[in-house]
Order: structure tokens, then C-alpha cells, then sequence
């Protein structure tokens, strides 16, 4: 049963059709063909990781064309736990928007479009293929995030389209480059490939340079992130926890991909500049990007920009090509979905319930909504790094992965951005645990309450699994790093 | 110099137009300007790849055309996907302008952000 992996892909696509197609006669389905479509994601997801786990990898030949010559798609110990994740997070985001939308149909198709997109991201093993779905996840995302009705919604999503399509442009011009010197697009045919040319050929590193920085565009790294806390704070609360879990993470991932599968660690060694420039760039956005979000007293951009700083974390934990700090950067890829969606979640909830929405509302909160609250506190504390929780798992193995590498300034980062993270959400927990609410901004928030909408029991569900998800996945961690481990042994 | 140009001078285009494209996309304030800016860009990629796939007295890999030199098909049905993509990109940026007028009545960046500030 390979075909459960095409199917990853094909089944969502499919189901985006319909919202659009039905719509006019059927007002409310959009929300029924896409859960329909999140059940069957999973049971193929399910699949995959089961077939994974008994026999190592699978690989599909798209269209019947063998590879190296047709597209081939892949599901590894790495990735079929990921596409479990889009999986679960599609559905958890359903969940969600039962009640609190948007309810248009429109809305639905692109995101089943969105799933399709990431999906595929994570399944390719063709450099080619990985544009397309990474262009689709893109128009998927520019899409959903002017969902928001305001103008301000829109443009958030026209630079974000701006400089998404020039980041997958450059890596669309990296892969020329590679194809050119090489003559083949198949990853695993790849690695042989541009070891033949040689690591040091111009053409090469030209190619490796664009390929890098298209895909940090898309991951949101310092300097590369002016789209993100933009496209993050305008769009739906739904949209913002769903992209903001998946998009980035799919970029992640294939940087993942690229470097270790098709440029390999080999590269990395005749190339020190290479790495050395990624953990730089990387150390850099860890700390501006904590930073920046200590400053911001809105809540998503907090969030949004607290990605620019884990993410920073992942990219960093690459470039140092060190085993254990690239297990710790997938485990954080995993644990950071779980834990940066069920936040903006959370905030939604608030956002929904309680007309909340910046870091001074936030005072005396837990009072009058404990059970959100406390989710917000745990994923919150997991996020800093406080075991057992998941956070914690990932950054451990990205330290002590920078000391194996003998990299102590990238170790060093890392635990100042431990106590950056506990700042910005630090003063957000004190705010709700220890402040009293000041009467005034009570009565602005009754104000607010006027077009506020009750929050269901899908909405505080889902909220209340993501963080015993973010404890359990902590717990849990030594058996993901075992799955995730013999993939990556491999490319060392 | 002279020789590069008269025999790359395909490469010499499609460098040129990805300098445009980039210029427009930073330079101009106007909304409009950029997405056009951005087709300029993604046109210099696509006549990069095309160009790299054209070789002297090539034959198409069809039977019964050509005996010896063919030529790979590939790097032009890449290009006519990345074409797909980019019409998709430009239908979609063309929506949003649309919802950015109506919202602040005008497609100046920085009109745009005079408006946000006085909300």
C-alpha cells in the first residue's frame, strides 16, 4: 500500500474542489468535506508511519516513471512523523473553527489546498517537485491569510506574497543550477551526482547559496522574516495557529532535506563557510528574534516573533552538522508545531471569549478563565524549555549537539534565548497569574464582549490537547528521537 | 567582455531581467508596479532555464528527427510549470490589490501607510 503516500496529496487537492463546487447549494460544507478530508489524511498518515516503522522507508514512482527519471515521492522515519503531525493539526485546526471560522467555504478549499501543499513538502524526494509544492503551500497561505476581511489582513498577505515568491524564485533558480551541473532533479540521485562535479565548483556553490536562502525566506529567519509577524498577526486566529504550525516547519524540513540528502555533510566539510554562515545567520535570529518579541505588547506578534527565534534555533542546529543537534532540530520542529499552534489557539480563545488581546488585557485572566489559562501557562513553559515537556527535549539535544561540536558561542545562544523566551512569556503568565484586573480595562473588554462569540467545547478541547500533547511528546521524546534517529545517523 | 556578450548574451538577458524585476519589486511604491516587477523577475528565471536547454543543432528527442545531438525536453516543461505558478501568483497578488484599493483607496505604499496611522 505505497500508494497511501500519493494519496497524502491527491485526496486533499480532490477535496478542495468541493467546498467551491457545492457551495452555492449547500451554504455550511466547507467544514464537513474538509473533516471528512482530515479523518482520511489521517488514516493515510496512520498508514504510512505504520509501514515506515515495521520496514524502514517507502518510495512511490508517481505516474508509473521509475525513478531517478519521474518523480519519486518518499516517507522516511522523518517525515512520516511529520505527516502524521499535518494530520493532526489539520484536524485539531478543524476543531477550532467549527465555531470560531471563518465559515466561507472558500476558506476551507484553501485549506485543504494548504494541507496538499505541506503534505507533499514533506513527501517529495524530487528538488523539482518540492518548488511546486512549495509554491502551492505559498498560494495556500497567501490565500488564507488575507481571509481576514480587513485591508490590513491584505496586504499583510500581498508582501508576504512578495517575498515568498521571490525566496522559492531563488530557489527555483538554485535548482537550475544544480540541474545544469548535474542532469537530474532526484534527490538520492542527486548526493552522487554533486559529489562527481565537486563540492567546490562554482556552479555548485552558486546553487547551494540560492537553494539556502529561497528556503530561509520561507522559514522566516533573521533578517528574512519582515513578512511573517505581519502575516501571523492579521489573519484569523484559525489561520494564524494553523500556518504558523505547518508552513514554516514544511521549509524547515526541506532544508533538512537539501543539505543533508543532496549536498550532504561532506559539502559541508569542504565548504566550512557554509555552515559557519547558517549557525551564524541562525545565532542571530535566535536572539533579535526573542528580543523583538520581549518588545511587542500584541500578543500574535509576540508569538510570531518568538518563531523567528525558534526557528533560529532549528536552522542553527543544521548548519552545525553535528548528529544530535539535528536530531534535536527535527524533535523541535515537531514539538515547536504543537506548541506555537495550541498558543495561538489559546489566544484565540481568549481573543474570542474575552475580547483580549494585548499583553496588558491579559491581567488577572487566569481568574476568569482557569482552564485556557493553564494550557497558556504549560505550553508557555514547555516553549522556554522546562522538562518534561517537548520543548525542552529539542533544545537539550541542540545544546549539547553545539557542545559536541565544540560549538560553545551557538551553546551559549541557546541558553540566553532560554531566559529571552522566559521573559517575553514570563510577563505574560505573571500578568494572568498575579496581577489583579484593573477595573478599567474591565470595562473596555465588556465593551469589546459586544461582538465576542461564545468559545465552544471544540475550541477549549483542542486548546487542553495541545498542551497535555506538548507533555506527553516531552515524555515521550527518547521514543521520537528513536524513530527519527536511524534516518539521520545516515547522513553522517 | 565583448565576446561574452555576443555569444551569452541570452545568460546577459536573463541576468538583466532578474535586476530589473528585483529593483521594480523594492523600488517602486506603487502596488501595481511590484507585481509587475515580479513577473520581470520570474521571467529572467524562466529564460535562464530555457536558455540553458537549447543546444546547437539539437534535434527533439522524437524518432525520426535527428541522428546524433538531442536535446533534453526537461528544463522546458519545468519552465512551463514555474509559468503555471507564476500566473497563479499574479492572478492572486492582482485579488489582493483589488482588496487593498477598496480598504485605503489608493495602491501607494506609502499613501497606504498614512492611511494606517490616522485609523
Amino acid at each position: 500500500m505505497t500508494d497511501a503516500l500519493v494519496l497524502l496529496v491527491v485526496v486533499p487537492i480532490a477535496a478542495s474542489l468541493f467546498p467551491v463546487a457545492l457551495g452555492g447549494r449547500f451554504e455550511r460544507i466547507g467544514w464537513f468535506v474538509a473533516a471528512a478530508m482530515g479523518l482520511v489524511h489521517l488514516g493515510l498518515s496512520a498508514t504510512v508511519a505504520a509501514r515506515v516503522l515495521e520496514g524502514g522507508s517507502i518510495s512511490y514512482a508517481v505516474g508509473g516513471f521509475e525513478p531517478p527519471f519521474g518523480i519519486e515521492l518518499v516517507a522516511d522515519g522523518v517525515s512520516a512523523p511529520l505527516l502524521v503531525l499535518v494530520s493532526l493539526s489539520t484536524l485539531g485546526v478543524l476543531a477550532y473553527a467549527r465555531r470560531a471560522g471563518p465559515h466561507s467555504n472558500a476558506f476551507y478549499s484553501e485549506l485543504a489546498l494548504l494541507t496538499a501543499g505541506i503534505s507533499g513538502v514533506f513527501a517529495t524526494a524530487d528538488v523539482f517537485n518540492l518548488y511546486v509544492f512549495l509554491e502551492i503551500t505559498g498560494l495556500a497561505t497567501y490565500a488564507l491569510v488575507a481571509s481576514g476581511r480587513s485591508p490590513r489582513a491584505a496586504l499583510a498577505s500581498l508582501k508576504y506574497l512578495f517575498v515568498g515568491t521571490i525566496g522559492a524564485s531563488l530557489y527555483l533558480l538554485g535548482v537550475g543550477y544544480l540541474y545544469i551541473m548535474t542532469g537530474t532533479l532526484n534527490m538520492a540521485d542527486l548526493t552522487g551526482a554533486v559529489a562527481s562535479v565537486g563540492y567546490t565548483s562554482p556552479a555548485i556553490l552558486t546553487s547551494f547559496g540560492l537553494i539556502v536562502t529561497g528556503l530561509l525566506v520561507k522559514v522566516a529567519v533573521f533578517p528574512l522574516h519582515t513578512w511573517q509577524p505581519g502575516a501571523y498577526a492579521e489573519s484569523p486566529d484559525t489561520v494564524s495557529a494553523y500556518i504558523s504550525a505547518l508552513v514554516s516547519t514544511a521549509a524547515a524540513y526541506a532544508l533538512v532535506r537539501i543539505i543533508y540528502a543532496v549536498y550532504t555533510t561532506e559539502f559541508l566539510d569542504a565548504v566550512p563557510l557554509a555552515g559557519d554562515a547558517l549557525v551564524a545567520l541562525a545565532s542571530v535570529s535566535i536572539v533579535v528574534g526573542a528580543v523583538l518579541a520581549v518588545m511587542q505588547s500584541d500578543l500574535k506578534r509576540m508569538l510570531a516573533y518568538s518563531s523567528v527565534s525558534q526557528f533560529g534555533l532549528v536552522v542553527a542546529a543544521i548548519g552545525l552538522a553535528n548528529e544530535t543537534a539535528l536530531v534535536g532540530a527535527v524533535v523541535h520542529l515537531v514539538g515547536h508545531a504543537v506548541m506555537k499552534g495550541g498558543l495561538f489557539l489559546t489566544v484565540g480563545v481568549f481573543a474570542t471569549g474575552l475580547g483580549v488581546r494585548t499583553v496588558e488585557d491579559f491581567a488577572g485572566l487566569a481568574a476568569k478563565a482557569p482552564v485556557s489559562s493553564a494550557a497558556f501557562a504549560v505550553l508557555a513553559f514547555s516553549m522556554v524549555g522546562i522538562p518534561p515537556a517537548v520543548g525542552f527535549v529539542g533544545k537539550w539535544n541542540i545544546v549539547v549537539g553545539a557542545v559536541e561540536a565544540g560549538a560553545w558561542p551557538v551553546a551559549a545562544v541557546v541558553v540566553v534565548s532560554t531566559l529571552l523566551t522566559l521573559a517575553y512569556f514570563g510577563r505574560v503568565i505573571e500578568r494572568m497569574y498575579f496581577t489583579a484586573p484593573e477595573p478599567e480595562a474591565d470595562a473596555v473588554s465588556t465593551d469589546g464582549g459586544n461582538d465576542t462569540v461564545e468559545v465552544s467545547f471544540g475550541m477549549r478541547a483542542v486548546v487542553v490537547v495541545s498542551a497535555v500533547a506538548a507533555v506527553v511528546l516531552g515524555v515521550l521524546g527518547s521514543d521520537l528521537i528513536a524513530v527519527v534517529q536511524p534516518v539521520l545517523e545516515v547522513y553522517f | 567582455m565583448m565576446d561574452l556578450l555576443t555569444t551569452h548574451y541570452n545568460y546577459v538577458a536573463s541576468i538583466l531581467l532578474f535586476g530589473i524585476g528585483l529593483y521594480v519589486v523594492m523600488g517602486s511604491p506603487n502596488l501595481v508596479k511590484k507585481i509587475i516587477g515580479m513577473n520581470i523577475f520570474q521571467v529572467g528565471i524562466f529564460l535562464f532555464f530555457v536558455t540553458t536547454g537549447y543546444v546547437d543543432g539539437g534535434a527533439p528527442p522524437v524518432v525520426g528527427h535527428g541522428e546524433e545531438t538531442f536535446v533534453s525536453p526537461l528544463p522546458h516543461v519545468l519552465i512551463l510549470t514555474a509559468i503555471v505558478v507564476g500566473v497563479s501568483l499574479t492572478a492572486v497578488a492582482l485579488a489582493l490589490v483589488i482588496r487593498i484599493y477598496d480598504g485605503y483607496g489608493s495602491l501607494d505604499e506609502d499613501v497606504i501607510k498614512e492611511v494606517q496611522v490616522d485609523d
